[in-house]
């Protein structure tokens, strides 16, 4: 192989492919401004699909990247939402600091019950960070006077952002709020994803051992990416508590981690967009089917599922992969 | 003492209901590796079975037991044939897609067909109050329960240790390839098994009616359960199953009898150690593809 | 109406066209969208909207459909039209104890469908959630069914006809003392209203001078009640104060209690309405006769109201049986009527509750008044017992109290 002067080699080239943007990531941003102007009435709505996107995106990190199979990811985020509402019920009101508070409290507890997921087998796993998510819902559902209980937590008063911008009934500093921090989050991720370390991940997830025998330190990674993903999923926490200024105890319910599992399924994992798509198509899925028939949407949601599982394998992105592999053959 | 014994009682007989309606499970994800998260569904369908052959049709409830499983099992394999055979290949998780799906589904019918509420049963007179034995007040219907669990038990660990078609189900979970390699026919194992595990989980929905309550909602508040019982006995194992199912169950009515404050942490911290000492479930076969 | 729904399905057929980038597909689906928001924000103006928030499936699927029967059994009663304008329900799902969903239905109501009025809310969390809407948008919310003590403070807008917990447990307290029980042993489901059922009914009791000699806080998630009902039964009270919400919980403890022979052993069940609540009480069998409870609605009181609620519930649905939250529905329905009617159908935010303070309603449970101060409802609770009437379980009404304010507040 002889290498051109000034050509780059190609381990260097592949890497820096990874980390051009595609043109269709940048239309995907785009269309969420658009989304501001389009649709000024559903932009509560359009905020909390972002917000369920990006904590989708932190569970794919260790889900679809690291291969740690979890229930329990939904304490995370509930631990960022109740940091963000107590917060602001003992005086902090700037919504920024609540963010920061946020992802400190849930990355560390990320960290310290990292080494519960790094042994065991997938099962194991699987219900032990179940275990922790339903001993947190219930002990948050005992301290009333703390988390407010069932009722939800009191007196949330988000102060306007940088004590500039409030937030209105419309949701349009919500929106922006939501989207300018969850598009930081995701370069981001993206970047790191798209880095040796992010190879690395996919390494372990492929084959520990082989990971192992060229080097890859494994219980640091997973350690690293587990907390860097709770971190996340408690912003996504303090996120939709700023933006409802409300905290109920459903931030940590098995039905929200049951929810961004689906979610991450239907759209594709190890990808950074099946999260977001994900949450796009099943959100709205939810919502049209409950607008059309109140009382059983749920069964054609099923049926949806079911069909998608059979048809539709490896969710929206692999649909959208071989749409696009298709139109590459074609046009060749 | 003697109220520890009644508590023992109470707790052996929860305990061999979530057995009842776990073990199917238990094969299931042992034999195959198929995540089947829709086994409540199974067990929801034996409950409103029992609800409907009493109620409309005046059957008893004993006579109803059998024609349940038989019911169950046929339904189970019907399902088998059309939605979970073409998954047996795909990853795990599109597996608890199409599972959650089929969830999503039969909650929905169920709350069309009977409404979300819990359903009424009328138990016979000879099954409904206590039994006073030396001292202690036993309910007659866990008596029975416990009767049923016992029978049943002894049915599954005869059936795995002395037949052939249970030989040939420790064989298929063992090493599948080389079952198949001695002419095992490992497909045709698996569909019963599923048949025969969905069928006792349709009769553990039905015979939990009275303990545990009956709504379209059953398949998914019980699924943890379900779930931790299977894990924390080892998947693919019956004694497993038995072991945690009792355990898990003496546990939980144990220390809401005596230590009520703490009653509902209790299950999940148990869970938690348990599975955190003995990774594979207490009696796991690990299974080999 | 039917546009927006051929509208999404074309949509999603041509989705799949394979000859598009993702780009194009992304706006075609969002230009879809848009026009099917704009077809049905542009319908007619000359409507009452009430837009009911409520939970229509999930584990409290129940809440839901029994309000939004007993709305619509109103307007099938008396018309759906008002001070010459066409009343609409529009009913979105909250599918239980969400309140950020419920927050964002809310906000949808208001400036998407433009609706006059905010109803239902099965749930406290969901009712807590959209109170702030409710001020900011200054639409009137009408309070169907959620019962805490709180939800009417926390916004100006907000008026409730259901009841509160504290309102009917105080009154059993009461009677308790009244007919000779000094010792109870109380039994509630672990969370807020649970908590808050304990602490209303052990301040009255001891007030008066009774004992509570034992407390239990039940799991929320408990398939099991033996081990709590053999608590009580050791202690060997003169009765058993019972709250948990209806459904299993309330099943699942009558079944225990029964089983283990508390009855016979002597120690009486007191309850509030909800552990034998009308819709859910033929799930009980015979089990539960001669369960004393206090509650604000009865199916079997006795009164022209009433029937005429009975037999319009029937008509809209002939297997359910109507329950207090169904009664939320209708008594809301009426306070809107009354409202448009006051107002002639021009619905404005602050004179629509100057109407809603100090109104009096002649509901089917007795009659009501909403309380000018607190907006909340003041009423008679009644104490029942569970009879067969005509191979029927029903709770018969046996004594009163009268004009029953929140004692939360």
């Amino acid at each position: 192989m002889m290498k051109q002067p000034g050509q780059l080699p190609p381990y260097i080239q592949a890497l820096r492919s990874r980390e051009r943007w595609r043109g269709a990531e940048i239309a995907f941003w785009l269309s969420w401004v658009a989304v501001y102007f389009l649709f000024p009435d559903s932009l509560l709505f359009a905020s909390q699909i972002l917000i369920t996107g990006l904590f989708a995106l932190s569970l794919d990190l260790i889900l679809g990247y690291a291969g740690i199979v979890t229930l329990g990811h939904t304490a995370f985020f509930g631990l960022g939402a109740y940091t963000a509402g107590l917060l602001t019920t003992h005086g902090v009101h700037e919504p920024l600091l609540g963010l920061a508070a946020a992802a400190a409290v849930a990355a560390l507890a990320g960290w310290l019950t990292s080494f519960l997921v790094l042994r065991g087998s997938d099962l194991a796993r699987l219900m032990i960070t179940l275990g922790i998510a339903m001993l947190l819902l219930e002990i948050a559902n005992r301290a009333t006077g703390f988390t407010g209980g069932v009722d939800g937590l009191q007196g949330v008063e988000v102060g306007a952002l940088l004590g500039l911008f409030a937030f209105d009934l419309y949701g349009r500093v919500a929106y922006c709020y939501v989207l300018v921090v969850s598009f930081c989050l995701f370069v981001l991720v993206r970047a790191l994803m798209a880095s040796p370390y992010g190879l690395t991940l996919r390494a372990i997830r492929e084959n520990q051992r082989r990971a192992v025998a060229i080097g890859v330190p494994i219980r640091t990674r997973l350690t690293n990416i587990y907390t860097f993903a709770a971190l996340i999923a408690g912003v996504a926490g303090a996120l939709l508590t700023q933006t409802t200024q409300f905290v109920g105890i459903d931030v940590l319910g098995f039905g929200r981690s049951a929810d961004v599992l689906i979610i991450l399924i239907i759209g594709g994992m190890a990808s950074l967009y099946g999260g977001f798509l994900g949450a796009v198509a099943f959100l709205l899925a939810k919502d049209q089917l409950a607008s059309l028939d109140a009382r059983y949407w749920l069964f054609w949601l099923g049926l949806l599922l079911i069909v998608m599982t059979l048809y539709l394998r490896g969710g929206i992105m692999e649909g959208l992969r071989k749409l696009a592999a298709l139109t590459r053959w074609s046009r060749t | 003492m003697i109220s520890f014994l009644g508590i023992l009682f109470d707790g052996l007989a929860y305990g061999v209901l979530l057995f009842l309606i776990s073990v199917g499970l238990s094969v299931t994800l042992g034999l195959m590796g198929f995540i089947n998260l829709a086994h409540g569904v199974f067990a929801m369908a034996g409950g409103y079975l029992l609800v409907t052959l009493t109620g409309q049709f005046g059957l008893g409830l004993l006579a109803s037991l059998p024609v349940i499983f038989v019911l169950v099992a046929l339904g189970s394999l019907v399902l088998e044939r059309v939605l979970y055979r073409p998954l047996y290949r795909a990853t795990p998780l599109e597996q608890v897609l199409l599972t959650v799906g089929i969830i999503f589904v039969a909650v929905a019918l169920a709350t069309w067909l009977f409404g979300p509420g819990q359903q009424p049963l009328a138990l016979p007179p000879y099954l409904d109050g206590q039994l006073s034995i030396g001292g202690l007040d036993l309910s007659r219907y866990r008596l029975f329960l416990i009767g049923v669990g016992i029978v049943i038990t002894l049915a599954l660990v005869f059936g795995l240790e002395r037949t052939r078609f249970g030989a040939r189900i420790r064989a298929s979970v063992d090493r599948q390839q080389t079952a198949e390699a001695m002419g095992i026919h490992v497909g045709r194992v698996f569909q019963l098994t599923f048949a025969i595990g969905s069928g006792l989980a349709g009769l553990g929905g039905a015979l939990g009616v009275n303990v545990i309550g009956l709504d379209p909602q059953f398949p998914l508040k019980f699924l943890v359960y379900f779930l931790l019982v299977v894990v924390v006995g080892g998947p693919g194992s019956v004694s497993g199953t038995l072991l945690a199912a009792l355990l898990l169950g003496v546990a939980d009515i144990a220390s809401k009898y005596y230590l009520p404050q703490i009653g509902a942490f209790v299950i999940y911290a148990a869970m938690i150690l348990l599975l955190i000492t003995f990774p594979h479930g207490l009696l796991g076969r690990r299974r080999s593809s | 109406m039917h546009l927006p729904f051929v509208a999404i399905r074309l949509a999603l057929c041509n989705i799949t066209r394979q000859d598009e980038t993702m780009k194009t597909k992304l706006f075609r689906l969002l230009a879809v969208c848009a026009c099917a928001l704009a077809s049905v924000a542009a319908q007619a103006a000359d409507t009452i909207k009430v837009g009911m928030i409520v939970e229509m499936t999930g584990t409290f699927a129940d809440f839901g459909r029994h309000m939004v029967n007993g709305a619509t059994a109103y307007m099938k009663q008396y018309g759906d039209t008002v001070a010459g304008k066409k009343v609409e329900l529009i009913v979105r799902d909250v599918t239980g104890a969400a309140p950020d969903l419920a927050k964002r239905l809310a906000q949808e109501l208001v400036v998407k469908d433009k609706v006059d009025f905010l109803a239902g809310f099965g749930l406290t969390p969901n009712a807590l959630a959209v109170a702030p809407i409710a001020t900011e948008a200054k639409k009137p919310m009408i309070v169907m069914n959620a019962a805490t003590s709180i939800i009417t403070a926390k916004s100006p807008y907000i008026a409730r006809v259901s009841f509160t917990l504290a309102q009917v447990t105080e009154p059993m307290a009461h009677w308790a003392y009244k007919s000779g029980i000094r010792k109870v042993y109380t039994v509630v489901a672990d969370y807020g209203p649970g908590h808050d059922a304990e602490n209303t009914f052990k301040t009255a009791f001891t007030k008066l001078g009774g004992t509570v000699v034992g407390e239990l806080r039940v799991p929320l998630n408990n398939p099991e009640f033996g081990p709590f009902v053999q608590r009580v039964k050791d202690a060997k009270p003169e009765a058993v104060f019972v709250f948990v919400p209806a459904g299993e919980l309330a099943v699942g403890f009558m079944k225990s209690y029964n089983e283990r022979g508390l009855a016979k052993a002597g120690i009486k069940l007191i309850s509030t309405g909800d552990v034998t609540d009308d819709g859910v009480i033929e799930a009980f069998g015979d089990s539960v006769l001669g369960v004393i409870s206090t509650h604000h609605y009865s199916m079997a009181h006795d009164s022209p109201e009433n029937k005429t609620f009975l037999a319009a519930y029937k008509s809209v649905d002939a297997k359910d049986r109507p329950n207090f939250m169904a009664v939320g529905g209708w008594d809301g329905m009426a306070a809107i009527y009354e409202v448009a009617r006051q107002l002639k159908g021009n619905i404005d935010g602050d004179k629509a509750m100057q109407v809603l303070k100090g109104m009096k309603l002649l509901s089917p449970r007795g009659p009501i008044q909403i309380d000018p101060e607190t907006r909340d409802v003041v009423q008679t609770v009644y104490v029942r017992e569970v009879k067969k009437v005509g191979g029927v379980l029903l709770n018969v009404e046996f004594d009163k109290f009268d004009a029953v304010k929140d004692p939360g507040k």
